[in-house]
């Protein structure tokens, strides 16, 4: 089935039922018997409806079946309505973006937000989602049925957050989303399947949640930036399998049409006049794709969006790479005063602290220091090609 | 808590060794063990000889049984040993996915057994 209807689908019964591992559930055994159903009387003329008053028939089913009083007296009468084929609707509202706000509830633990959603928006199982965030299967298995006991018996309500709420909550969904991003991005650049389907899978969020919420600039924003790494996705890599650094790519190889795309959303996002993150890291990667039409990069614009960037959201990674677009502007040695100036206890984990740290040392030629940071970069970095290009580069 | 990182080789990876200071095979891993203590999470471990350097005993009914090589006749077999100083499993995870041996053969990560168990095993007395 399309991941268009899965999510469709386990929205409108968890948002009416407030149960989302029912939902779930009761959607997975009516898939099972469409599975036997349809091969043999052809399939229904409504899809998605049968698909429904199945999920219905089996929901009512689980909750007899644990003769406890799981559902309250609307949701039996939910349930009830549609069960049989003569209340089958010919549509049902879209109510996806309902069940976003709510894998992303802050009373949610934040960590969970993204498996949360790619579970119950997309349809991932808990063994996929796993390796994603490198998690044993069956802790993933047991932190997603806590997350959904929490929703049912939390109080969570599925609904969209009021005006003054609204901001905020929306910051968690797109995080989250952007977090799907990353390990599809970070994950073995480009090499593996899995993560490059879970790259696509964020786009494709971002893309339903544009569709439900357009008029929101940093929804777009996020879109932007998503669109422009992606188009850079094949030229990250040589074709030995080296590791390319974004400096040393070439824009030939870059997605045109990804790009155009990513721009004309962040040009959109702009005339709505209230920046935010995602638009302004958008805006970083569209200078960087400028190079593809002007030859050079504009390291001054960039650095001159990270101290935007760094006002609203001061995480370590947009500080180092403050760092590195300093570097480029105004030489090496301002660069390194920037990374000096980062105070952070996560710094002696961050990879791209180190990597950053040992190529400026480097430029400075002060060689024992930059050995020593390059050895810190190299033992942090996860992927073997990156590990490779900065053996080389320590020399 | 602490962990233990057990890494397994594949022949490749065994025969990938050599003792060349500058080798670029060795330079991860020395980085590797600078990044661990750095971390301030190090706490102890050790490359092990090539498989074909081991020999397995048993007794078995009065009788000693001994055997050229190691214990188990797979592919990957265990080529070194990492202990580690954690607070939780997932950041265990992190360091093993990040260790050298990862990308060739297999980096299993397992808890050490409780304080209170190993001293049943070591018979250290409690203070």
């Amino acid at each position: 089935m399309a991941r268009e209807s899965y999510g469709r689908l386990v929205a409108y019964l968890s948002v009416h039922t407030h149960d989302l591992a029912s939902a779930e559930d009761a959607l997975s055994e009516a898939l099972v018997a469409a599975l036997t159903t349809w091969p043999r009387d052809g399939v229904p003329q409504n899809p998605e409806a049968w698909l429904l008053t199945a999920a219905r028939r089996s929901f009512i089913d689980v909750i007899r079946h644990h003769q406890v009083v799981l559902a309250s007296e609307p949701t039996l009468q939910f349930l009830k309505e549609g069960s049989t084929e003569a209340a089958v609707p010919t549509t049902f509202q879209d109510e996806r973006l309902k069940l976003l706000f709510v894998c992303a509830h802050p009373a949610i633990d934040p960590a969970m937000h993204t498996p949360l959603m790619l579970q119950a928006v997309l349809g991932l199982d808990a063994a996929r989602i796993a390796q994603a965030f490198l998690i044993a299967p069956k802790t993933m298995g047991q932190r997603l049925f806590r997350a959904k006991a929490k929703i049912r018996s939390g109080g969570i309500p599925f609904e969209i957050p009021q005006e003054h709420d609204l901001p905020e909550r929306l910051a968690a969904v797109l995080e989250a989303i952007y977090a799907a991003f990353g390990l599809g991005w970070d994950d073995m650049v480009g090499a593996d399947q899995r993560g490059r389907d879970l790259a696509e899978e964020a786009i494709w969020l971002a893309r339903v949640l544009l569709q439900l919420m357009p008029n929101e600039a940093e929804v777009q924003g996020l879109l932007s930036l998503m669109l422009h790494c992606e188009a850079r996705r094949l030229a990250r890599r040589g074709p030995d399998g080296r590791y390319v650094p974004l400096s040393a790519q070439d824009p030939k190889q870059w997605s045109l049409p990804l790009i155009e795309e990513a721009e004309r959303h962040l040009a959109e996002a702009f005339k709505r006049g209230r920046s935010g993150r995602f638009q302004l890291e958008a805006a970083i990667q569209s200078v960087h794709a400028e190079r593809a039409r002007t030859g050079f990069t504009d390291w001054a614009a960039i650095a001159l969006f990270y101290e935007k960037l760094i006002r609203i959201s001061p995480a370590l990674g947009v500080r180092v790479g403050y760092a590195a677009a300093v570097a480029e502007a105004n030489g090496p040695e301002a660069g390194l005063s920037v990374l000096d100036a980062i105070v952070h206890e996560a710094v002696s984990n961050y990879q791209p602290y180190w990597a950053v740290r040992a190529h400026l040392l480097q430029s400075l030629g002060k060689t024992p220091e930059a050995s020593d940071a390059y050895d810190r970069a190299i033992g942090l970095a996860e992927d073997p090609a990156v590990r490779q290009f900065l053996l080389q580069k320590r020399g | 808590m602490q962990f233990a990182l057990l890494i397994y080789h594949s022949p490749e990876e065994f025969a990938m060794r050599n003792n060349e200071y500058d080798d670029p095979h060795l330079g991860a891993w020395r980085a590797y063990y600078k990044a661990l203590v750095e971390a301030g999470v190090y706490v102890a471990g050790d490359p092990l000889e090539v498989p074909e350097t081991g020999t397995t005993v048993r007794l078995r009914e009065g009788k000693r049984r001994v055997q050229d090589g190691p214990y188990a006749d797979t592919k990957e077999q265990l080529a070194g040993f990492i202990i580690l100083e954690l607070p939780s499993v997932d950041a265990a995870l992190e360091w093993a996915v990040r260790c050298p041996g990862a990308s060739l053969g297999a980096v299993e990560v397992r808890p050490l057994a409780p304080e209170a168990k190993r001293r049943g095993f070591t018979g250290e007395s409690k203070q």
